[in-house]
């Protein structure tokens, strides 16, 4: 499964995507899993209410399941216009 | 209908004028510009957008499909940029087209109101000393609120 991050996630983390192998069945196992890796995911995932996921690029929700994804975006609210 | 996300400046003129020229069966036209401002007092240098390729183009085709299916609308049009850019210098436009100019004003506000805070657009401010993520806005959130039906 492809992990993108944008704007100060991305920076946080230290990487624009990555490609993982994961069995979380949600958005939020698979967050759980992100944040016990190291100090910069927990500091990415730290607050979730300044976050907005993605999944195969439409906008969802941390309790949605994962089965079939492909791509999971995580990035804060957007600043278009 | 067309929908851009590029990098380059576009003509403000040449873009409104061939909008113009090819809706048809109108007779009200409203164009909005968006423009990289300065709430710095002078200090922004640099205005830097980015954004997820792919999901951008798919977010600005709903949102105007969504305006299309809500307005009667002859067309629309939206300009979205991305990357460095400086003071003054045009981020974006929408143009709608409608037979009558509520629909067309309606139609942009909520076109405006929709791609600040559904499309996959992220803007960071840079001065000379210190580079800001710009944060989203209640308002831009509540904004959408009044669209709900």
């Amino acid at each position: 499964m492809d992990i993108l991050y944008f704007a100060w996630v991305r920076e946080r983390i230290g990487l624009p995507r990555e490609t993982v192998k994961t069995s979380a069945e949600t958005v939020m196992d698979l967050v759980t899993e992100l944040r016990g890796r190291e100090q910069r995911y927990e500091a990415a995932f730290a607050d979730l209410s300044a976050l907005r996921v993605a999944l195969d690029q439409d906008l969802s929700d941390f309790d949605a399941p994962l089965a079939g994804v492909r791509e999971v975006a995580f990035f804060p609210p957007m600043t278009g216009g | 209908m067309r929908i851009s996300v590029q990098e380059a400046p576009f003509d403000l003129g040449v873009e409104s004028e061939a909008f113009a020229r090819n809706a048809e069966q109108i007779g009200a036209i409203v164009t909005f510009t968006g423009v990289v401002r300065d709430s710095d007092a002078g200090r922004l240098q640099v205005m830097e957008i980015e954004h997820y390729p792919g999901m951008t183009e798919k977010a600005l085709a709903a949102i105007a499909n969504e305006a299309v299916e809500r307005w009667d609308l002859g067309d629309v049009l939206v300009i979205h940029r991305f990357g460095r850019l400086a003071p003054g210098e045009r981020i974006m436009m929408v143009a709608t087209a409608a037979r009558h100019r509520v629909a067309a004003f309606e139609a942009a506000e909520f076109l405006m109101d929709y791609l600040k805070s559904r499309a996959p657009f992220w803007k960071k401010e840079l001065s000379a000393t210190q580079s800001t993520w710009v944060a989203a806005k209640d308002e831009d959130e509540d904004a959408l609120n009044r669209w709900a039906r």
